[in-house]
C-alpha cells in the first residue's frame, strides 16, 4: 500500500517533534506544557529492566507522528478507498457495518472515521477521538487526563504523554446504559512508526458501556513500537467492560499501560487477548477505591515463535468489601514464551476484601516456555486471597481420543487449545471469538507468525 | 469384515499380544474375554491405532489394510472405539463436538436444529442427564456418564465396526443394561461388527455374542460360543 501520508514528522524524537505535534493539533497550552514535561521525564527515566527484553527498541529510528488525511471523516462514503480496503482486509464483518456509525477507527495516528450515531449523542454520550475531545471538551479532558496514570508512572507512559496521538474519548452520563459495544480498530501503517494512542473513558454513576478494541497490523521488516495509555474512571455504581484483541505483527513492541479507578459499587472488567507482537508488556489494573467495588481481569495470551507475551493484571484494594478476580490463560508454542505477572494489593482498612487469581498455562512443545510472577502485598488481616496456578501440556491420550473420533492431530490440538481458552473466549463478542479461534488455528499451522 | 492376521503387539520391546488371528464379520458380535493383564485392552488400542504400540501383522477393514493408518483415518473408515477410560477435554462443548463428529462420518447432513433434536432423543434413550449436553466433554463426569457419552458418540458417528473396551466396568446394572441393549439394537439394525472386550459375562446377557474368544497372556487360548462365557462366570479363568 502506498504511504500517501499528509504529514509525517521526522524520524526520532526531540523537543521540536513534541512541539510540532502539539502545534499541528492546535492544542491548548497546558497540553503542550504537559507534553514537554513528559518528554523530559521520558529522557530521565530508566528502561524497565524487571520484565521482557526491550533492548531491541531504537527510539531514534521511529516516526512519532504521522497524519494520514487532513480532516476527520464525517461519513462512511467520505472514507478514502484504500482505507476501506484495509478494513476489508482486516475482515470487519458485514454485520458490523451497520454499526460503523459508532466506529472510531484509528488510521495511522489519527482518527479518520468519526461520525457519531445520533442516538448516542441524544443520550449525551460522547464518543470521539482524543484530539477532537481536547478541542471540544478541554475542561473535561483536563480534569481527568493523566490523573490515573501520571506521566511519571513509567517510561512508556511518559513517552505516550509526550507524543500521544489519536485514541478514543468516551463519556457516558449518569444512568445511561449503552446497549451495544463501542468499537475501534487500530492498525500501524507506516514502517517503523510508533503508535501512541491515548484513551480516556469516564463512566458516570450507574452508567454502563462495553468498549471493544481490535488491533491487527501488516508485517513489516523493521521493529515498531506501540505504546498506548488507557485511563478509565468508573463512578459510583457504574460498570465498564473493555475488550481488546491485539494481533500486532511480530516485529512490534506492544507496551501498554491500562488502569481503571472504580468507585463504590462500580465494576470494571478488562478482557484482554494478546496474540501478536514481538514483545508485549501489559498488565491491566483496577484500583478499587469505593466500598464493594469489583474488578475483573480476564486475559489470554498466545506466544509463538520469537514472541514474548508478558501479561497479567493488578488489583489494588483500597476500600472495604472490594472484590477482584484475575483469570489468565496462556499458550506457548514454537519456542514462544508466555509470562504471567500480577499483583494483588490490599491496603490497611480494606476489610473483607476478596481476590481470586487463576493462572493456567498450556505449553505445546519442549522449546516453549511459561512462567508466573505473582506478587501479593497484603496489609490488612481480614481479607481472603486465593491463588491457583496450573501448567499443562497437551496429553497424548487427549490427542489419541480425539483422533479416534476421526479428527486429524492438528484438529485435535486445536480443539484442546480452543477448549483451554474457552472461559475467556465466551466473554468476547461473537465475531471476535470466531476470529480468535481462527487466528490460533492459523498460528498452530505455522501459516502466520 | 474386520480381519486380524498374525498380530503381534509390543510395547517397549515387550510382547503384549502374540500372533492373534481373529475376524469379525459385519453384523457379528465377538466377545474377547480374559483376566487382567491378558492383553484385552491392548487389542482395542492396537486396532484403533494408538501410537504407543509397536505392531506387526495384518489388520484389514473391509479388505483395506489399516495397520499403517493413523487413528483418524481408521475412524473415518468406520471404526469406532468406545474407550475404557474416556478422557476429559475441558472447554470442548459437547453439542458442538457431537456435530463435528457427525460431520466427519455423514455425507448427507441433517440441519443443525434437527441434529440437536436427534441428539436429545438419543440421550434420552440412554437415560443420560440432558444437562450434560451443555457441558464440556467428559469434564467432571461420573464413570457411568462417561460411558454413556461414548455410546452417544458411537450413535452419531454411524460406525461399521465397534470396539467396546470394558464398557461395562464401573457401571451399575441399569446403566449396563441400557448401554448393552442400545449397542445390540444399533448393531443389528445397521449390520455392524462388534468386538466386546470384557472381563465379565454380565454384559453378554444383553448383547449376545456369536463367538467368545478367551485371551490369556497375549494368546488366544480358546474360542467358543455363548456357553463359554457362562462357564467362565461359574468357574473363573483358572479352570479354562
Amino acid at each position: 500500500m502506498p504511504e500517501d501520508n499528509v504529514f509525517k514528522a521526522k524520524r526520532g524524537l526531540d523537543e521540536s517533534v513534541v512541539t510540532t505535534i502539539s502545534q499541528i493539533k492546535d492544542e491548548p497550552k497546558w497540553m503542550l506544557d504537559n507534553r514537554i514535561l513528559a518528554y523530559k521525564k521520558f529522557l530521565d527515566m530508566k528502561m524497565p529492566s524487571w520484565g521482557a527484553d526491550l533492548s531491541g527498541i531504537d527510539f531514534a529510528n521511529i516516526f512519532y507522528y504521522v497524519k494520514a488525511s487532513q480532516k476527520t471523516e464525517k461519513s462512511w462514503d467520505d472514507v478514502p478507498a484504500d482505507i476501506k480496503t484495509t478494513y476489508d482486509r482486516l475482515g470487519i464483518p458485514e454485520a458490523e457495518k451497520e454499526y460503523l456509525g459508532g466506529v472510531k477507527a484509528q488510521y495511522e495516528s489519527e482518527v479518520v472515521y468519526g461520525s457519531l450515531m445520533k442516538k448516542f449523542s441524544d443520550q449525551g454520550i460522547i464518543f470521539c477521538g482524543m484530539d477532537e475531545a481536547l478541542a471540544k471538551y478541554p475542561d473535561l479532558v483536563q480534569e481527568y487526563f493523566g490523573k490515573l496514570i501520571p506521566m511519571g508512572d513509567n517510561k512508556f507512559a511518559a513517552l505516550n504523554t509526550a507524543v500521544w496521538s489519536g485514541g478514543s474519548f468516551i463519556y457516558v452520563p449518569k444512568n445511561v446504559k449503552v446497549d451495544m459495544p463501542l468499537q475501534a480498530y487500530f492498525r500501524i501503517n507506516s514502517a517503523n512508526m510508533g503508535q501512541f494512542e491515548r484513551t480516556l473513558m469516564i463512566i458516570d454513576e450507574g452508567a454502563f458501556v462495553h468498549y471493544v478494541e481490535g488491533c491487527t497490523a501488516p508485517i513489516y521488516s523493521t521493529d515498531s513500537l506501540h505504546s498506548a495509555v488507557v485511563e478509565i474512571f468508573v463512578k459510583k455504581g457504574g460498570r465498564c467492560r473493555y475488550t481488546t484483541i491485539q494481533n500486532w505483527s511480530t516485529n512490534v513492541y506492544n507496551l501498554v499501560t491500562k488502569r481503571a479507578k472504580v468507585e463504590e459499587d462500580g465494576v470494571m472488567e478488562w478482557v484482554d487477548g494478546n496474540l501478536g507482537s514481538k514483545t508485549t508488556m501489559k498488565y491491566p489494573s483496577v484500583v478499587l477505591v469505593g466500598n464493594r467495588a469489583h474488578g475483573e481481569i480476564l486475559s489470554v495470551a498466545v506466544a509463538g515463535k520469537g514472541q514474548h507475551q508478558d501479561a497479567g493484571g493488578k488489583c489494588i484494594h483500597l476500600a472495604p468489601n472490594t472484590t477482584s478476580r484475575i483469570i489468565s490463560k496462556s499458550i506457548s508454542m514454537k519456542g514462544g514464551r508466555a509470562s504471567y505477572r500480577g499483583m494483588i494489593m490490599m491496603a490497611p482498612g480494606a476489610k473483607n476484601a476478596r481476590s481470586k487469581v487463576v493462572c493456567d498455562a498450556l505449553i505445546l512443545d519442549k522449546k516453549s516456555r511459561s512462567d508466573t510472577y505473582p506478587v501479593n502485598k497484603i496489609n490488612e488481616s481480614e481479607v481472603t486471597l486465593e491463588h491457583e496456578a496450573t501448567v499443562s501440556k497437551i496429553g497424548e491420550e487427549q490427542i489419541f481420543y480425539l483422533m479416534s473420533r476421526g479428527f486429524t492431530d492438528h484438529e485435535a490440538e486445536a480443539m484442546i487449545i480452543n477448549g483451554f481458552i474457552e472461559p475467556i473466549v465466551k466473554e468476547l463478542p461473537m465475531e471476535y471469538s470466531v476470529e480468535l479461534n481462527r487466528l490460533i488455528n492459523l498460528q498452530m499451522e505455522g501459516s502466520v507468525g | 469384515m474386520m480381519e486380524i492376521k498374525n498380530l503381534v503387539v509390543k510395547i517397549e520391546k515387550k510382547i503384549i499380544l502374540n500372533n492373534i488371528n481373529l475376524s469379525i464379520n459385519s453384523g457379528e458380535v465377538v466377545a474377547v474375554m480374559g483376566p487382567n493383564g491378558s492383553g484385552k485392552s491392548t487389542l482395542a488400542y492396537a486396532l484403533a491405532g494408538h501410537p504407543k504400540y509397536e505392531i506387526s501383522g495384518n489388520l484389514k477393514l473391509d479388505g483395506e489394510k489399516i495397520d499403517d493408518k493413523s487413528p483418524d483415518l481408521r475412524a473415518n473408515m468406520g471404526l469406532f472405539l468406545a474407550n475404557q477410560y474416556p478422557v476429559a477435554i475441558p472447554g470442548l462443548g459437547i453439542n458442538s463436538f457431537l456435530w463435528q463428529v457427525y460431520k466427519k462420518r455423514e455425507k448427507k447432513l441433517m440441519s443443525l436444529v434437527d441434529f440437536r433434536k436427534h441428539v436429545i432423543e438419543l440421550a434420552k434413550s440412554l437415560n443420560l442427564n440432558l444437562d450434560l449436553l451443555n457441558r464440556s466433554l467428559n469434564d467432571g463426569f461420573s464413570g457411568g456418564e462417561k460411558k454413556k457419552m461414548e455410546i452417544l458418540q458411537m450413535l452419531v458417528s454411524s460406525p461399521k465396526y465397534i470396539i467396546l473396551d470394558e464398557i461395562d466396568s464401573g457401571l451399575d446394572v441399569d446403566a449396563l443394561k441400557v448401554i448393552a441393549l442400545t449397542v445390540a439394537k444399533f448393531a443389528l439394525k445397521n449390520k455392524v461388527g462388534v468386538l466386546v472386550i470384557t472381563h465379565y459375562n454380565r454384559i453378554l446377557k444383553y448383547l449376545k455374542a456369536d463367538r467368545v474368544v478367551i485371551l490369556e497372556k497375549g494368546n488366544i487360548i480358546k474360542i467358543g460360543n455363548n456357553k463359554l462365557a457362562e462357564e467362565i462366570e461359574e468357574a473363573g479363568y483358572g479352570e479354562i
